[in-house]
């Protein structure tokens, strides 16, 4: 009986994850596809120095960060796929989805500053612990880099 | 006090370069937003709670890595980075680093 239980919560838990992970990946690369639309006039360049064009600007450093969490059917799927090897489909898009989000704030922040570009732009991607010891439990994802505003 | 992470400053000069300056900070959440983080770490999605507290921890280490800038003599901060590492369950620290440097309007 007991064990039954616990089969039960465990399998609820992996319903609940599946649902609610697919909803929000869902709903969340949707909303980044517009913004990403929208803010597409802000140009993000990862070159060190800024080119002539941009020389004459004021600079401000600019940041956007997430962070964002895996499911419970992700978090198993990924298990699964370590036995055997390959591409862990479930983590590309949450990493994906984290790196895209970060950028969208940064140029968000950017736009507020009336900036045109965003030069030397530069990731950090760090591990959140708190789950720590299996899988990756949430993540956290860093974009900064330097906004050329207009003089 | 400019904050730059590219090495020059469009429209001026560097006249001095003061050394490398530095503001870390370690912060964490109440046990409650932890709580909550757990939670969400069943059904996926983003972490408020988490993504609140590392833009306040990497504030808080900009504005100690100017004041350090700011007692040295410098006005600005140059090819500034950052690092993050958790430390422990729930706490993470945050370092900013950069050039402080003095500079100067063409």
């Amino acid at each position: 009986m007991e064990a039954l239980i616990q089969l039960g919560f465990f399998a609820a838990l992996l319903l609940f994850g599946y649902i609610f992970g697919r909803r929000a990946e869902t709903r969340h690369y949707q909303s980044i596809r517009e913004r990403e639309h929208s803010l597409g006039d802000i140009v993000i360049l990862s070159q060190r120095l800024p080119p002539p064009e941009l020389l004459r600007h004021h600079s401000q450093l600019v940041t956007g960060n997430v962070v964002i969490s895996v499911d419970y059917f992700k978090t198993l799927v990924a298990g699964l796929k370590n036995l055997f090897g390959g591409r862990i489909n479930a983590y590309e898009s949450l990493l994906d989805r984290a790196r895209r989000e970060a950028i969208l704030r940064m140029q968000e922040e950017a736009r507020a500053l009336g900036a045109r570009a965003v030069v030397n732009m530069k990731f950090e991607t760090c591990q959140v612990s708190g789950n720590a010891g299996q899988g990756i439990g949430s993540i956290e994802v860093l974009a900064y880099g330097t906004a050329m505003i207009p003089r | 006090m400019l904050i730059s992470n590219i090495e020059i400053i469009p429209n001026h000069k560097v006249v001095e370069h003061v050394g490398l300056v530095q503001g870390s900070t370690v912060k964490a959440k109440h046990a409650g937003k932890d709580f909550m983080a757990g939670l969400k770490n069943v059904f996926g999605g983003e972490l408020t709670g988490y993504t609140e507290l590392l833009q306040e921890s990497r504030e808080e280490a900009i504005k100690r890595m100017q004041e350090q800038a700011q007692s040295l003599g410098a006005n600005a901060v140059i090819n500034v980075r950052f690092a993050t590492s958790a430390i422990a369950a729930g706490a993470s620290e945050i370092l900013a680093y950069g050039t402080a440097v003095r500079i100067e309007a063409l």
